[in-house]
């Protein structure tokens, strides 16, 4: 025993082939199992963070918000879903979810409350988002859960909705936020997202009315994001410089941006 | 006895195993936990399953239900480890000339079908090789292949529509999720294969991918004189021909 230690402080060419051996072979080992122990005390601790926001915990999170600023900055959010031919289009459209959809509605007295930067608060009825020009698409849709579906919607551009009515200070602002009527359901959309050419004010969806649980009278559509943003029966509309409240980023545990 | 210290595994390429090896681990983790969210696929015929990918009893044996989120969050954390290592790697082969005994060459095709058949005991004598057998290059090299369209169908899935490109050539946005599933399968058919060749060669091939040498054992050197027979010819008592 006594030799074994002289000989892993002993000079390589001081030593015999046996004992150059096991010098070696007890050096890597040792580094081996450093680093193994280095790598499972790092897992451990990752494991261990407390969640800051639904399940992830401050690393994550950190993580999710600089790989979005990677690829926002590596790629151009300016590209367009791809889209396809009306012939493709799933009908009926599949319905997930009915978060926001359960408290009592009355379709005959909904409006939409825009909730301006100034503080007051703009009612607009369906009929009065259907006189702005009508915009269709035939995508993609995206879901989160990893399914996907060729839909038809159509509606108004929200880019032409913010000009329409002269919400141009609010559309400067950082991040657009939405919720149902009922409140039990919102999201937090950034707004070079939210003015994409290809996101909808939707109220038509196969060229008919929206059905209730697809969010009669009008919802999002928004092809550059997963389906969780797609708000359904949008009650209220507001906007911050500040990071809007998100359902499914505050409570859930997902990505804010949820980028596609 | 005489023992000889023969290098096998440069540094370098012990780090980029050993980091690797916990790395697509989390990989294939947090892929679970995101795939069962709508977990699809299964070979069989029409609506008969064969396999199911998978089988509730597997689920709820890893505690794989209801963790989207988190599969997310690890996933695309563990992507960037899993990609630069990947890259460190494929460079450190390239410029230290390492490839040279990865890629397969003309004979390996060849040469793989007879490594197999002497692993599975069918043929007797076992085929000249370099550092790797045939089979190795093969399926060292088919493993980068393997890695590299394991990112570029991730990247077509993680953004489809600001990489529409990537995700049209891999056939769709559905079909780049197929192969990303199924690339998955092949490396955990992969490590089941390298595994069980790993415990068939024996400790001194194992113990080398952590310390990058191999001990050689040759019988001490002694004066070996030819054996005289009737036929007055000396006869060669190693197994090498005589030169």
């Amino acid at each position: 025993m006594k030799n074994f230690f002289r000989d892993l402080f002993t000079k390589n060419s001081k030593l015999n082939t046996d004992q150059l051996i096991i010098k070696k072979t007890v050096i890597s080992f040792f580094f081996f199992f450093v680093f193994a122990g280095a790598a499972v005390w790092g897992w451990v601790w990752l494991r261990d963070q407390p969640s800051s926001s639904g399940r992830t915990s401050a690393p994550l999170r950190k993580v999710l918000n600089t790989n979005e600023a990677i690829f926002s900055n590596i790629l151009s959010d300016r590209h367009l879903a791809k889209t396809y031919p009306l012939s493709l289009a799933a009908n009926p459209a599949r319905v997930n979810g009915n978060l926001g959809l359960k408290s009592q509605f009355d379709p005959a007295t909904w409006v939409m409350n825009v909730i301006r930067s100034k503080g007051d608060t703009l009612k607009i009825r369906l009929e009065d988002i259907k006189q702005l020009p009508k915009t269709e698409i035939v995508f993609n849709f995206k879901c989160i859960e990893g399914w996907n579906q060729i839909t038809h919607w159509g509606g108004v551009k929200f880019s032409d909705f913010m000009k329409a009515y002269g919400l141009n200070e609010e559309a400067a602002m950082k991040y657009l936020g939405l919720s149902t009527p009922d409140k039990q359901y919102y999201v937090g959309i950034d707004m070079p997202s939210a003015m994409h050419p290809q996101t909808l004010l939707c109220y038509e969806l196969n060229g008919q009315p929206l059905p209730l649980d697809q969010g009669y009278p009008l919802r999002l559509i928004i092809p550059v994001k997963y389906g969780v943003k797609s708000l359904k029966r949008i009650g209220f509309m507001y906007f911050d410089n500040k990071r809007t409240p998100d359902y499914w980023a505050d409570v859930k545990g997902y990505d804010y941006f949820t980028g596609l | 006895m005489k023992k000889e210290i023969v290098k096998k595994h440069p540094l370098a390429i012990r780090w980029f195993h050993w980091v690797n090896f916990p790395v697509l681990g989390v990989m294939i983790w947090s892929g679970l936990l995101i795939y069962w969210a709508n977990d699809v696929y299964k070979i069989g015929f029409g609506s008969t399953a064969l396999l199911k990918f998978f089988p509730d009893s597997f689920y709820k044996a890893l505690h794989i239900p209801y963790r989207l989120s988190e599969g997310m969050a690890y996933h695309f954390l563990f992507m960037w480890l899993f990609f630069l290592n990947g890259i460190a790697y494929v460079l450190y082969t390239i410029l230290s000339g390492e490839w040279r005994l990865l890629l397969p060459n003309r004979h390996s095709f060849k040469e793989a079908w007879q490594v197999l058949l002497h692993d599975l005991h069918i043929r007797k004598t076992k085929p000249s090789q370099g550092k790797y057998n045939a089979a190795q290059r093969i399926a060292y090299s088919a493993i980068i292949i393997m890695g590299i369209g394991s990112i570029l169908t991730g990247l077509a899935i993680y953004k489809p529509v600001q990489l529409g490109w990537l995700c049209a050539l891999f056939g769709g946005y559905k079909m780049a999720r197929i192969i990303h599933f199924a690339l998955t399968i092949g490396y955990v058919l992969f490590f089941l294969i390298h595994i069980i060749q790993v415990i068939l060669a024996g400790w001194n091939n194992f113990q080398a991918m952590i310390t990058g040498f191999e001990v050689k054992k040759t019988e001490d050197e002694q004066p070996v004189l030819p054996v005289v027979e009737t036929t007055g010819e000396p006869v060669n008592r190693t197994e090498e021909p005589l030169k």
